[in-house]
């Protein structure tokens, strides 16, 4: 029925064009249907006059009168949509998701042919998803003129879209090619919409779908892959200062979890200090790093000065203790910022997706989060074996004794190493608080996978953390499509304890004296 | 059962020792001294975000029912307790308000498997508790007073809304929650539903994430995957607690818009959207029976009320805050028709009871516990409040027994 009223409409425009602006716009201020209808009208008559009272619209800034006349708010002041004289402020106009998708195909229309280029990719995008067959000739065009390569794939979609829509046969094939060469599952969708409506071309759409099913076959193998390095670079981000003070040190410090949340709300304060100046906002994220370095480094210090070096080679002790730590540093955190949740904004460069060649959409903040995970593991290694700190580490963890007759000041080294595990966990919280919700309950979700990881990985062994991590993240998203999110976390840890059983002392065990004591 | 036999001792002992105190203290303590309030809502952990609110609203109703001099010229006093997210200490605080602080009435829970926890001590000391949050169905005690939404009164409306052409006409629904009995009762009832209106099972998905659940970037991108089967999608989230904030976020960065696959929630409201930048989850849908945004007198007067207690202009009213209102309102007018507080009187008062609520609609208590309500959709807007686009035109009698579960026909009354 609409689609023939929509062709009505194609051929009343040319009639209608003069008067058929100023016809149109008491109806936004209708019933949604009513919106709908004058939205879509608007984006027929091209008239460029509609780009910003149908962007007020789409913005929450139309108002209308009494009288019905609408009002468009700009920077505070209330104006006439028509004359643009100033008004009284009226009764706000409201959307919903209809109108909203009226809206966007509108938009297409009138902006297809925009100077801007981000407006013309949203253009084509609006046509793509609104497809009438009326838009062919003006996609046509649009195709033939564009520049950038990007853009015009995105235009030629649209087309194919729009010509699946048309009446002909010949444009419905040439838009089926089109749509089968592409490794998009919207596309895919619009296919099958269309064979329920064309029998007669139902063979060659098979083939486009089958032919987009085998891309996006591959395309989801390397989605799975992706979120599984994804996840795997968080359990190795919250895992890594643990295999320093669990591995290397051999203190099982179940206040682990509880740096990775300070290292979180470290990410808080700094951001709501940099609030107040607008050059610092943007790099508040960059800035919380060393920030929550720092922090958790010297609570780690605190903790392990005044604590645990008091009860070295008592590993039930020191467990209980931590795990009392971890505790009170939850609840003062909770007295200090309160239960509720805290929000930390995300920078503009880490919402969103990417795509990469083949289709491949991925999401920027898990991106920015395994270049991180790979940066801090880099500078973790790097510390570890090359400064003068990692080398009297390495030192004191082999021959103790030995290594204070060489003049290394062990307790100084002990400290030290505690809080660099400590601060790594901070670095940590950085990330997650980018990806979860920065509660002091944050650490207590991680400190059973970090045991996990490092267990699996071999106690002590960088690599094995690594491998251990990413290993465990990819077999869990693996999973997750069969068994579900619950069954495929039961899985793996099943599968960790079998693996321990055969192998006790994980993936990468450390080999000689050292190791045996 | 004779490893019981100590703990049945000390009941007995303790029994007794009630018996024996009761004549000399009861008496005195019920009719004079102040009214209690038990209040038992999470202040921590991952329920905390959805649950201090309500906290508030009973403190709130409490303060303002002192100001108007009190309920049977008593003052009334709320003892608050905090169950912590964590199931089996509901329970164990339950029986602390009922036994130590000796509450006439507590106003309590969020998560059905909390009500499910305290259900059984509530009934076994004959306490009083009002549940303010929408819920499965499936229950009714004479314990218990349930002012949120049974699944007719929120679910069934929210998908039918999503069928229709206004709510874009979905065919293929992705039911997505918590794992807990809230969401798979829910959705049971649902799927029965959806059959029944010829959506067929290869047409539905489920699945649920624990509690807190952060890592949403698989099954956003298998609701994507699930959307390419040429046939209009929509997203029905049973997801509770602050695993919301990750999920929509995730919906946001993989660019999945409203307008293609909208969502509605039947646990997201303004409070739980005051803490996340609301910019991309505009278009997205909540089903409700109250929203702040309602204009009505009673809900004018609610805000000022709640604005005037809080001292905070940014804290907002919803949906459960409303229920919790509602059924304060209730209960005092019950006891005050009742005369006394005792949980067998308030009871039979409570039948039949009306208040105007702030959703604009006159509500009564039906003998089933449960109230008429009116449902609501309303759409997400920029700041983080709802724009109704759909309501029903009266307050609909709430039907906890499912009528799309098959079990029930015979604990439904014919009618």
């Amino acid at each position: 029925m609409w689609r023939v009223v929509l062709l009505l409409l194609v051929f009343a425009l040319p009639v209608r064009a003069q008067g058929g602006f100023e016809a149109a716009l008491p109806g936004l201020a209708g019933g949604f249907a009513q919106q709908a209808e004058a939205v879509e009208r608007l984006g027929a008559i091209g008239d460029p006059r509609a780009v910003p009272i149908l962007r007020a619209l789409a913005e929450g800034r139309m108002q209308k009168r009494a009288d019905g006349g609408l009002l468009i708010v700009e920077g505070g002041a209330v104006r006439d949509a028509l004359t643009g004289a100033a008004a009284e402020a009226g009764e706000v106009v409201r959307i919903n998701n209809r109108v909203r998708g009226a809206l966007r195909g509108a938009f297409g229309r009138l902006q297809l042919l925009s100077p801007d280029p981000a407006e013309r990719i949203a253009a084509a995008e609006g046509l793509f998803r609104s497809r009438s067959p009326e838009n062919v000739s003006l996609l046509e065009d649009a195709v033939g003129r564009e520049t950038d390569p990007a853009i015009r794939d995105r235009m030629t979609l649209a087309l194919a879209a729009s010509r699946l829509a048309a009446p002909e046969d010949v444009a419905k094939r040439q838009g089926i090619v089109v749509l089968g060469g592409t490794a998009s599952a919207e596309a895919r969708g619009l296919l099958l919409e269309a064979r329920a409506a064309n029998p007669a071309l139902a063979a060659e759409i098979d083939a486009a779908v089958a032919a987009i099913d085998t891309r996006l076959q591959l395309k989801r193998v390397a989605e799975t892959a992706f979120q599984g390095l994804s996840l795997g670079s968080i359990l190795l981000l919250a895992a890594l200062g643990l295999a320093v003070t669990f591995g290397v040190m051999g203190v099982i410090n179940m206040a682990h979890g509880e740096m990775v949340m300070l290292g979180a709300y470290t990410t808080v304060l700094v951001q709501e200090l940099c609030r107040g100046v607008p050059w610092l906002a943007p790099l508040s994220l960059p800035i919380s790093v060393p920030a929550a370095f720092l922090v958790t480094a010297a609570v780690g210090v605190a903790l392990e000065r005044g604590l645990i070096r008091h009860l070295y080679g008592r590993p039930l002790e020191t467990l209980l203790m931590t795990f009392g730590v971890g505790m009170i540093l939850q609840q003062g955190v909770r007295l200090l910022f309160g239960a509720q949740n805290r929000e930390v904004v995300s920078p503009s460069w880490m919402q969103g997706t990417l795509l990469l060649p083949g289709g491949i959409e991925v999401t920027q903040n898990r991106l920015w989060i395994i270049l991180f995970s790979l940066v801090v593991l880099g500078l973790t290694v790097a510390a570890i074996r090359f400064s003068r700190f990692g080398l009297e580490m390495r030192a004191v963890v082999q021959n103790r004794r030995i290594a204070a007759t060489m003049g290394i000041r062990t307790g100084r080294v002990d400290a030290m190493t505690f809080a660099f595990g400590s601060g790594i966990a901070g670095m940590a919280g950085v990330a997650l608080s980018q990806i979860d919700n920065v509660s002091p309950n944050l650490g207590t979700g991680y400190i059973i996978d970090s045991f996990m990881v490092v267990v699996f990985g071999g106690v002590g062994s960088l690599a094995g953390t690594m491998i251990g991590a990413l290993t465990l993240g990819v077999v869990n998203k693996m999973l997750e499509p069969w068994a579900g999110v619950v069954l495929a976390k039961i899985a793996v840890l099943v599968g960790i304890m079998l693996f321990i059983q055969r192998r006790p002392k994980g993936l990468f065990a450390l080999k000689g004296r050292a190791a045996e004591q | 059962m004779t490893i019981r036999t100590p703990f049945s001792r000390r009941a007995l002992l303790a029994a007794g020792a009630g018996a024996l105190a009761m004549p000399a203290l009861r008496p005195a303590s019920a009719q004079s001294g102040p009214i209690k309030v038990g209040v038992l809502h999470s202040l921590s952990g991952t329920m905390a975000i959805s649950e201090t609110a309500l906290r508030d609203t009973v403190l709130m109703m409490v303060e303002d029912a002192n100001k108007k001099g009190g309920i049977l010229g008593r003052k009334v006093e709320a003892v608050v307790v905090d169950p912590a997210s964590n199931w089996p200490l509901f329970a164990e605080k339950a029986r602390e308000l009922l036994q130590v602080h000796k509450v006439d009435v507590t106003f309590g829970c969020w998560t059905s498997v909390s009500r499910k926890s305290v259900l059984p001590v509530f009934e076994e000391l004959n306490g009083l508790l009002f549940y303010p949050v929408q819920y499965e169905g499936e229950e009714q005690s004479k314990n218990v007073f349930y002012t949120g939404a049974a699944p007719n009164q929120q679910a069934i409306p929210a998908v039918e809304y999503l069928m229709s052409e206004d709510g874009g006409a979905a065919r293929r629904i992705a039911l997505l929650g918590t794992d807990y009995v809230y969401p798979r009762t829910t959705n049971r009832i649902l799927r029965a539903f959806l059959n029944s209106k010829g959506i067929s099972d290869a047409d539905i998905m489920e699945e649920y994430t624990p509690f807190g659940h952060s890592d949403w970037q698989g099954i956003v991108s298998r609701v994507k995957r699930f959307a390419g089967e040429g046939k209009k999608t929509a997203i029905v989230s049973t997801i509770n607690g602050d695993a919301n904030v990750p999920f929509y976020r995730e919906l946001g960065n993989q660019g999945i818009k409203a307008e293609d696959i909208p969502s509605v929630a039947f646990s997201v409201g303004e409070e739980e959207l005051a803490g996340i930048d609301a910019k991309p989850l505009v278009g997205h849908l909540a089903a409700w029976n109250y929203f702040m945004s309602v204009d009505s007198p009673v809900n004018t007067e609610f805000k000022a009320m709640w604005s005037a207690y809080i001292k905070n202009p940014k804290r907002v009213t919803n949906d459960p805050m409303e229920a919790t209102y509602t059924g304060f309102k209730m209960w005092s007018q019950a006891v005050a028709k009742a005369g006394s507080t005792s949980v067998d009187a308030v009871r039979t008062a409570m039948y039949g009871q009306k208040v105007a609520t702030p959703s604009g609609y006159e509500e009564q208590m039906f003998e089933n516990h449960h109230l008429s309500k009116p449902v609501m959709i309303g759409e997400i807007m920029e700041n983080g409040q709802f724009n109704v686009v759909w309501k029903t035109s009266s307050a609909i009698p709430a039907e906890n027994w499912s009528p799309f579960i098959p079990e029930n026909a015979s604990r439904r009354k014919p009618t």
